[in-house]
Formats: C-alpha cells, sequence, structure tokens
C-alpha cells in the first residue's frame, strides 16, 4: 500500500518524513527487541540447540533424513492435498449447480436450493465431519471430503449467486432478445462472463478449503499435521520444534502462493472484462468471501 | 427415532452452547481488542510497523487453526510454556486467529472511504483529529460492521475445532452424546446443529442486511 494513497494523511514534507523514519526506527527497535527477548529465552531452554533439528538431516534411531522428509512432504501433505483434490471439484460443481437452481422459474427448488445454502453455511465444518463419522459410519477420509465439499459447496454457490448478479442487466436482456432459452443464457453468456470474475474468490476459497483439510486431524484422517505428530512421538517431543517448523513452513508455502495467484488473477480480470461490480474488491466483499474462513 | 433424546440431553446441550458462546464472546472481545491494534499499525506512517503488522497478518491468516492449536498444546511446552490445557489455550488461539480476520476487516474498511473525503476535509481547514472522527471513522465503522459480523460468524463456528483439544463444547458435546446414543446418531447431531444455526442463520441476515444499508447510503 503506497502512502500516496492513503486516505489518512497528505503527502508528508520533509520534516514529517524525519519524524516518521524516527519513529520508524524507534518502532522497529521495539518490535525486534521483544522478538529478541523470546528467542534469548527459547535459547535459554535448549530450542535451538542442534540436536533438536537434526531430525531434519540426521534423525537419529537410525532412520535416515530422506525418511522422515518423506514421511513429512509425501505421505502427510500428499494426504492433505488428496483431500483438497477431491473436495474442490466438487464442491465447485455443486455449488454451481446449487447457484443455477436459486435462480430457477421454480419456487420450490428456489427455495430448497436456499435452505440447503444456508444450512450447510452456518455450520462448522467440523460437526459435518462428525456427522459423516458418526451418522453415516463413513471412514475418516470420506468424513473429511463430506465436510469439506458441503461446507465449501455451500459458500462457492454464494460466490457465484454475487457474480451473476454483478453481471449488467443488459447481457440476459440482449441474450433474451435474440431468442436463448433460459439454459443457454447461463450457459453461454452470463457464467463465461461471471466466472471470469469470481476466479479470484474461487481461489482465495480454495485456500480456505487446504486450510480446514487439516480439520482432518482431529476426525483420524492422517494428514500433515499427524504426519508431524507421528514423527515428533517417534523422535521424541524435543524434536516437535522442528518438524512444526517445517509444516507451518509448508502450510505458509502452499496458501500464500495460492493467494498470490488470487491477486494476479484479480489484477488480470481488471484489465481484460473491467467487470461492472467487482466482487472480489477489498472492503464489503460479497458474503461468501468474507464468511469462509 | 426417538425426539425424547435430545429433550433428555437438554442439559448437556445447554452446557455444550454456553461454552460455545463464552468462547465465542471472549475470543471475540480479544480479537477486536488485537485486530484494531494490529490494523491501526497496518495503517500507520511508521514503515517498520506496517511491516510487522503485515507479517503478522500475513502468517497467521495462512495457517489453519488447527495447527494453531497444534502449537499452543504441543509446540509451546518446548518453549517452557504450559499453558493450561482446555478453555484458556482454547481462547488464546482462537483470538490470535480471529484477530487478523478483524484487522483486514478494519483496514480495508478505512481504506474503502474515498481519498476524496480526506482531502475535503483538509481543504476546509479541518484538522486531522476533526477530520478521522467526524468524516473518515463514520463512513469507515459503516463499511466496517458487516464484514465484522461475518468475521464473529466465522469465529462462533471456528470455536468447534476446539473440541479437538479438549473443550467440551457444542461439538465435543454432539461427539459424546452420539457415542452414548448409537440408535439416534443422526438426530442427535441435529440438534447440535440446530443450536450452531440459532446464531449464525440470524446473524448472517443481520449482516446481509446492514451491508444493503451501507450500500444504499453510499
Amino acid at each position: 500500500m503506497s502512502r500516496a494513497t492513503s486516505v489518512l494523511y497528505d503527502a508528508p514534507g520533509p520534516l514529517a518524513r524525519r519524524r516518521e523514519r524516527i519513529g520508524s526506527v524507534v518502532g522497529g527497535l521495539l518490535v525486534l527487541a521483544l522478538v529478541g527477548v523470546g528467542a534469548w529465552y527459547a535459547a535459554g531452554r535448549g530450542v535451538f540447540e542442534a540436536d533438536r533439528w537434526a531430525v531434519l538431516w540426521d534423525p537419529p534411531k537410525n532412520q535416515s533424513a530422506l525418511d522422515v522428509w518423506r514421511s513429512l512432504l509425501v505421505v502427510g501433505l500428499g494426504a492433505t492435498l488428496r483431500a483438497a483434490a477431491v473436495a474442490a471439484p466438487l464442491a465447485l460443481l455443486l455449488g454451481l449447480v446449487l447457484a443455477v437452481l436459486r435462480t430457477t422459474r421454480l419456487a420450490p427448488v428456489r427455495v430448497a436450493a436456499s435452505v440447503v445454502i444456508e444450512l450447510f453455511r452456518g455450520l462448522p465444518v467440523l460437526l459435518m465431519m462428525f456427522f459423516a463419522l458418526l451418522a453415516f459410519g463413513w471412514s475418516a477420509f470420506a468424513a473429511v471430503i463430506f465436510g469439506l465439499t458441503v461446507y465449501n459447496m455451500a459458500v462457492i454457490a454464494e460466490i457465484v449467486r454475487a457474480g451473476l448478479a454483478a453481471l449488467p442487466k443488459g447481457q440476459s436482456e440482449a441474450a433474451a432478445a435474440i431468442g436463448l432459452s433460459r439454459g443457454q443464457t447461463l450457459r453461454l453468456v452470463l457464467l463465461p462472463q461471471a466466472l471470469r470474475t469470481m476466479a479470484p474468490s474461487l481461489v482465495a476459497q480454495l485456500v480456505v478449503l487446504l486450510k480446514d483439510s487439516s480439520l482432518g486431524f482431529i476426525v483420524g484422517y492422517s494428514e500433515l499435521l499427524k504426519a508431524i505428530q507421528n514423527n515428533a512421538q517417534y523422535f521424541g517431543n524435543a524434536s516437535v520444534v522442528a518438524l512444526f517448523t517445517v509444516g507451518a513452513g509448508i502450510y505458509l508455502v502452499v496458501n500464500i502462493s495460492l493467494s498470490r495467484l488470487a491477486l494476479r488473477l484479480q489484477g488480470r480480470t481488471r484489465r481484460t472484462a473491467a467487470p461492472a461490480v467487482d466482487v472480489t474488491a477489498p472492503g464489503p466483499a460479497p458474503r461468501g468471501a468474507t464468511t469462509g474462513h | 427415532m426417538d425426539l425424547m433424546v435430545i429433550a433428555d440431553n437438554m442439559p448437556a446441550y445447554l452446557a455444550g452452547f454456553r461454552m460455545t458462546a463464552q468462547l465465542t464472546i471472549v475470543a471475540g472481545l480479544g480479537a477486536l481488542v488485537i485486530g484494531l491494534t494490529v490494523a491501526a499499525m497496518r495503517v500507520s506512517p511508521l514503515g517498520s510497523l506496517r511491516v510487522f503488522a503485515a507479517t503478522y497478518t500475513e502468517l497467521l491468516r495462512n495457517m489453519p487453526l488447527t495447527l494453531i492449536f497444534f502449537f499452543a498444546v504441543l509446540v509451546l511446552p518446548q518453549f517452557g510454556v504450559v499453558l493450561p490445557l482446555g478453555y484458556w489455550t482454547a481462547v488464546g488461539c482462537l483470538t490470535a486467529y480471529t484477530s487478523v480476520f478483524v484487522a483486514e476487516a478494519v483496514r480495508s474498511g478505512i481504506n474503502a472511504v474515498g481519498v476524496g473525503q480526506a482531502e475535503a476535509a483538509r481543504a476546509i481547514g479541518l484538522t486531522f483529529g476533526q477530520s478521522l472522527t467526524s468524516v473518515i471513522l463514520p463512513q469507515a465503522v459503516r463499511s466496517v460492521i458487516p464484514p465484522l459480523i461475518n468475521v464473529i460468524i466465522a469465529l462462533a463456528k471456528n470455536t468447534s475445532v476446539a473440541a479437538g483439544f479438549a473443550v467440551v463444547e457444542l461439538t465435543a458435546t454432539g461427539r459424546r452424546l452420539a457415542q452414548q446414543n448409537p440408535a439416534d446418531v443422526v438426530l442427535v447431531l441435529a440438534g447440535v446443529a440446530l443450536f450452531y444455526l440459532v446464531v449464525t442463520i440470524p446473524a448472517g441476515q443481520l449482516a446481509n442486511l446492514l451491508e444493503r444499508k451501507v450500500a444504499f447510503a453510499r
């Protein structure tokens, strides 16, 4: 965020700039001092000693570093990504269907679709996972997929609705004027445009879905967190800091790259399509975009 | 199917609901305080504070809540910090996680106020304090309230993660009751769902209503 566009201040003059520099340095030193005290305290507890981190390159108990990294990246991250890779397309497909059903002329269908959306958007993902696990008696993997799918399907339906509502009315009127049916209008005219403006919101929702897959840890699906815990139990609790750092790093890398992608898509749609209302604009965003975390 | 199973276990449901509500309120207040502070840092003229606030936001926003609980319960003890397991751990984790979303909502609310508004305020000679309190904040608050309600709704749902870390709130109550009444699992969990929906749906409608009001006021 550049200072020139800030609502709060004028562009600073030389005196204000000098004051800001001094304040910035003081504030920075304060933050660094706090971090330093924390690090010093942690070092006193031996957190940074090499043997606690050795699990990452030269693990004890006759295991090779390759085994550890394989269990984290291939088994752990693999299971996390697998859950997301199954749930995301399902949620997208069902979300699209729900959004379309919500715009039909048949009142009972429309109401039913709204009820389904409101219901699943208002419930915790974890509760739905437990529902599949305990009520349907499904496996942990299936329960994770179920929870992720039904929740995100409802959120995506809302995103699609907002995307369709943001299109200029003339689009559907013109489609009707050249004799397209309602289905054709949706398929050929409205959805292609709406999907473009929605792409950033959809990618952002994918980040939410990926984060929520970690709930599998609680319902007994062996994903990334479980892999960290298993390793920590095997190599002793002292290694948990190193293993956690790797796990957190993996989540950060994956999610920040996805968020960057969303931002880039946003820039792109702004340039090419120039939608009348930007559904993805920061600020009072559409409902689907802000309830998702 | 026996509807009585919900009535019979009403005390357990209510206790779970109370815990969920308590977590939401306490963590919500904490998140508001921290979130406002972080948002203030984020829009401050001091570069170092901006960088700190942005890092804090970026870190917590991209980590799953489960990972933060995991950190508090299993990693922090290695640093010599042993939190009392259960309620206060949950409050701490939910506060930290939610504060980031509060900060983002507030920041985008401030940025959503047109630059021309502040320029006009300065042009007619208002001081910084005056333009902040009588021009910018009234407009910012208005556009911040609906997303903030959505943040609190998300928090109410997120309290369920505490069920995995030794807090007996609604979801944990549901799991226990389901295991005790294997014949009525669907009904038992539907009861839990009802308690969540009683909070989340009206709050969502309120956010919608306010949002529409704001849209007209613009």
